[in-house]
């Protein structure tokens, strides 16, 4: 009860006058940042870390909180509107909240976003106030076996993401892991694959430019060239009868989506090292499994927005876990809050939960209050999002690519990184147009960076014996279940052909 | 589309190879206690991805692939002429990032693609292009503190004025 | 001659500028623009934390016209940093926050072509100590009941890091030797992966900096054994060196600051006087003894002279690993 009453207290902090205003700014700000294709909550708060000392520390925390809380909701807002994943954590969004915008029911995927991004961090909360201690000795018995097999249930969900052309889904998440594996190599230190020896690959190949390389460039390309420049997707006006019939359709079709990725990717995000991605990935796969009608998904179902953004909602509350607990950082993000406790004077570390109370409870309050917040911002700035969408097309087209470019360059900031995108996009445009699914190698270039490492860093531990992934307790029942999934599909497949035979 | 089909595999096959070649600059065994080396994780997926080529080249030849089957041009004159004019005009961009700025870049590609690929008016497209890069210098430069290529020297006092404003 | 406003303000100005005695030094080099800070490491890391105290105490005491703009590029074990800052095209306003990796790096890969010495000095902000730990439930602790135990496992003993030619796989190469162990190394990607690596007993020891084990260490979850400092640490004073042991031997990670090649002078006595007054400060004083950074304080030269040496030693080092 000592919980609930710190609990309150923290609230009751985050919604003083100057806090609540902060609160507010922080929000729209974030949403903003978050919608950027490029930029992230890392950014955001990166930069307002420095002005966090103008203010007394409790406030910034609840400033910090409530921008970050923004950049989470403002994530789905450019994979839905613009169709590029701002974050490798949106990309499982756009699978059906592109083609919701494109049937002219943006409004329905941003309302069945922002709800299901308010239920996943509302989850994501209770479960953190009543359960955190026990959490963190969980995440401490994830070593590189259990996140290794974690990995393979990502991929294990994914095998049926992509399109038909079995061969052509192979090659693109084949693609995407070793892209993901250029730079270095994590074990030995030594350069990899520094292709036609140019040191600009030196650094690897970022999530983002890939991302927006084929979706901020590529599919606009495809689009542009498929309706000869001109769109003609009307996106209706926004009427209040509009937004009730959009809330009714979001909670009745996208319950299911939102219960399993509020739970699902909050226990992912938990685990330092897995992260959002994997998180929200594998409550889209879940949540179309578990359908009765798993053909609609990729077409435009409101299941298909609402699971991967409850998912990464939670799972970024989630990830504040491991930070708080045991102070270890589970994102960039966190890991520059980290940064900041320092600067507070704080000693980030598992004594933190326990002698800075008023600080962890604070915080975790004003994440309540942040999450309230940014749902109600969020659904007051659809109206602008759709009219964005409603300009010309030989506007927004222009506007897209230029953000794209602009949002690339930003997030590392080098120019070779953007030729690098161009060069994905035009690529991706011609790859399109031959049926090659690329979902599957955007999201391979986040996995593979995680799976590698953990892979070898498990063999190392084990002198080569791969039968370490199946005799550790957590990692064992988690390897099994993904090899199940992964070839369950074949085992089909291979049933089909014989009786049809 | 079925010749381009068979085109692209085969592009495809030799990115493949080229990818598996690289790969064995680093060890691509087994290496007894430690597990897989350094190569073996890129040189075995792109050896996959290379099977998969041979297994798209295989439908192709059984014309089980939609794009194999068809007779359309990849892109017909219209097609060619739109990906030229767009994906040019966004080479020809990122071009001139580092001679007239990030921002110069802006507006003038903004102005290229509304006013000639658009046909709109001049002032419609003219204060769009104008105030877009205006807005995003305060955005990042001003707000989130990122700094965008300044392009070559003579563009300098544009940018110490910009600065002064917002520092 | 009649008096304009032009003329007064101007008479006004050279009387300034005759009066102070910065104008003297040739100072009137002020940033006009927001100055590139690159990080030799990803967010979260020892150095990067380190970066953000230092942006952090600029701005709160309001130093620089011009903001410090952090720009991490951690990639290739600083690489990335190094290629970047080297071929900026504004030496002026780039400079680079640095650590070990500003020696061995271009040591283990010649083929970058960077020559660490065309870099610029600006300031040595400390040097940061490495000390051995190990998780109190494996019930060591003493460095000598540590030592018997990896024997008796026999290359069974797992020890995690940052990676191989990193600063504290060079120590524990060092260790190896002196005492004829064998020891198995497990390479992660940041010091903050090593520690939650070694809380949850994946791993059976590390050796790390002080400030990114310390939370485990206040809770009583790692159990230091033994530093790799020159003298005992004042915040672990039961702590023993290596050098008491009998080993020759100490090992720091420096926090430096330094400039892009080809930065000016003025430029460069503008960054030498900030990051002096940075320095100073009571923060980073403050941050020096509650992280347990040693000061060592030099001026440009005597930087240049520390990274000839410096050079010198990791190049015995590395051979000595067989990198």
């Amino acid at each position: 009860m000592e919980v609930l009453g710190l609990l309150a207290d923290g609230m009751f902090v985050a919604v003083q006058p100057l806090n609540l205003f902060l609160i507010l700014v922080g929000v729209a700000l974030g949403l903003f940042i978050g919608a950027m294709p490029g930029l992230g909550s890392v950014n955001g708060v990166a930069i307002l870390l420095p002005v966090t000392f103008l203010v007394p520390p409790g406030s910034a925390i609840i400033f910090l909180a409530a921008l970050y809380y923004g950049a989470m909701y403002g994530g789905a807002i450019s994979s839905v509107t613009l169709g590029i994943p701002g974050a490798s954590t949106a990309v499982a969004t756009t699978f059906d909240g592109r083609p919701l915008a494109m049937q002219g029911r943006a409004s329905l995927a941003l309302v069945t976003a922002a709800l299901a991004s308010f239920v996943g961090g509302t989850v994501a909360n209770i479960l953190f106030t009543l359960f955190a201690p026990l959490l963190a000795s969980v995440a401490l018995s994830f070593g590189p076996p259990e996140i290794f097999a974690l990995m393979l249930l990502a991929f294990a969900t994914f095998v049926g993401l992509g399109g038909d052309d079995i061969p052509k889904t192979i090659f693109s998440i084949c693609l995407g892991l070793v892209l993901g594996s250029i730079g270095f190599d994590a074990i030995s230190g030594a350069p990899r694959l520094v292709l036609f020896d140019h040191t600009g690959f030196l650094q690897g190949i970022g999530f983002l430019v890939l991302a927006i390389g084929v979706y901020g460039i590529g599919e606009m390309l495809w689009t542009i060239e498929q309706t000869r420049g001109e769109v003609t997707a009307t996106t209706p006006k926004i009427t209040a009868k509009g937004v009730a019939a959009d809330t009714k359709d979001a909670v009745r079709r996208g319950w299911k989506g939102t219960t399993i990725g509020s739970f699902l990717g909050f226990f992912v995000g938990v685990l330092p090292a897995a992260g959002a991605t994997p998180g929200s990935l594998m409550a889209y796969g879940v949540t179309k499994m578990v359908s009765r009608k798993p053909q609609d998904f990729g077409k435009g179902h409101p299941g298909g927005v609402a699971a991967p953004e409850a998912a990464n909602n939670s799972a970024s509350t989630g990830a504040m876990l491991p930070m708080l607990t045991l102070g270890i950082p589970g994102s960039p993000t966190t890991a520059i809050l980290l940064g900041g406790m320092v600067i507070w004077g704080l000693v980030p570390g598992p004594r933190l939960f326990v002698e800075e109370t008023e600080f962890v409870w604070g915080l975790i309050g004003s994440f309540y209050v942040s999450n309230v917040a940014a749902v109600l911002i969020n659904l007051a700035f659809i109206p602008l999002f759709i009219w964005m969408l409603r300009m010309p097309f030989t506007i927004l087209a222009p506007m897209i690519f230029v953000l794209s470019i602009a949002g690339g360059y930003a997030a590392t900031r080098d120019m070779f990184d953007v030729w690098l995108m161009v060069i994905f996009g035009l690529g991706a445009f011609f790859l399109r147009k031959f049926d090659y699914p690329l979902a599957p190698a955007v999201l391979a270039i986040v996995l593979g960076p995680i799976a590698e490492p953990t892979l070898r860093q498990s063999l190392l531990l084990s002198s080569g014996d791969p039968s370490i992934f199946f005799t550790r307790p957590i990692a064992g029942p988690i390897t099994v279940i993904a090899l199940i999934l992964i070839f369950l599909p074949a085992f089909k497949l291979l049933r089909k052909r014989r009786s049809l035979a | 589309m079925r010749k381009g089909e068979i085109v692209t595999a085969g592009l495809l096959a030799l990115l493949s190879l080229y990818l598996m070649w690289k790969s064995t600059e680093l060890p691509i065994g087994y290496i007894a206690g430690e597990g897989p080396g350094g190569g073996a994780w890129p040189f075995w997926l792109s050896g996959i991805m290379l099977i998969c080529c041979g297994a798209i080249a295989f439908n192709w030849w059984r014309q089980t692939s939609p794009a194999s089957r068809s007779d359309e041009p990849l892109l017909d004159a219209v097609g060619w002429r739109m990906v030229l004019l767009v994906g040019g005009g966004i080479v020809a961009f990122v071009g001139l990032v580092n001679v007239i700025s990030m921002y110069g870049a802006i507006a003038a590609f903004l102005l290229y693609y509304m006013r000639y690929l658009g046909r709109h008016r001049w002032r419609v497209s003219l204060p769009i292009a104008l105030i877009t890069p205006v807005t995003l210098f305060f955005f990042f430069e001003g707000a989130m503190q990122i700094t965008m290529p300044k392009g070559m020297p003579f563009t300098d006092p544009v940018f110490n004025v910009l600065y002064e404003i917002i520092y | 001659m009649s008096i304009t406003k032009r003329n007064f303000v101007g008479l006004a100005l050279a009387g300034l500028v005759a009066f102070s005695p910065l104008s003297a030094l040739a100072q009137e080099w002020k940033p006009r623009k927001p100055i590139d800070f690159v990080i030799m490491a990803g967010p979260g890391g020892g150095a990067d934390q380190i970066a953000r105290f230092i942006q952090s105490v600029a701005e709160k005491k309001d130093m620089t016209t011009r903001p410090l703009v952090p720009n991490n590029k951690g990639g290739g074990s600083g690489a990335e940093a190094l290629i970047h800052v080297s071929g900026t095209n504004d030496p002026d306003y780039t400079i680079l926050v640095t650590l070990n990796s500003f020696f061995t790096t271009p040591l283990r890969q010649p083929n970058l072509g960077i020559d660490i010495q065309t870099f610029t000095p600006v300031a040595m902000m400390g040097v940061d100590p490495f000390v051995l730990w190990v998780h109190k439930d494996s019930g060591i602790t003493s460095f000598e009941q540590w030592v018997e135990t990896v024997k008796a496992a026999d290359g069974d003993y797992v020890m995690g890091g940052t990676g191989k030619g990193q600063e504290d796989s060079i120590v524990i190469a060092y260790m190896s030797n002196a005492y004829g162990l064998d020891i198995k190394y497990i390479p992660y990607d940041g010091g903050g992966a090593v520690a939650k690596d070694l809380a949850g007993q994946q791993i059976m020891a590390t050796v790390n900096n002080p400030a990114e084990a310390k939370g485990f260490y206040e809770a009583g979850d790692f159990v230091p054994l033994l530093a790799f400092s020159d003298e005992r640490m004042p915040a672990y004073p039961d702590v023993p060196t290596l050098k008491e042991k009998g080993h020759d031997f100490s090992y720091y990670n420096q926090r430096a600051v330094v400039g892009a090649p080809g930065m000016s002078d003025a430029a460069a006595a503008y960054y030498g006087d900030l990051f002096t007054a940075i320095y100073e400060s009571e923060e980073w004083q403050g941050y020096l003894t509650s992280e347990s950074l040693s000061p060592l304080w030099m001026d440009a030269d005597e930087q240049r002279a520390y990274w000839t040496t410096q050079v010198e030693n990791h190049k015995a080092l590395l051979a000595a690993m067989g990198e």
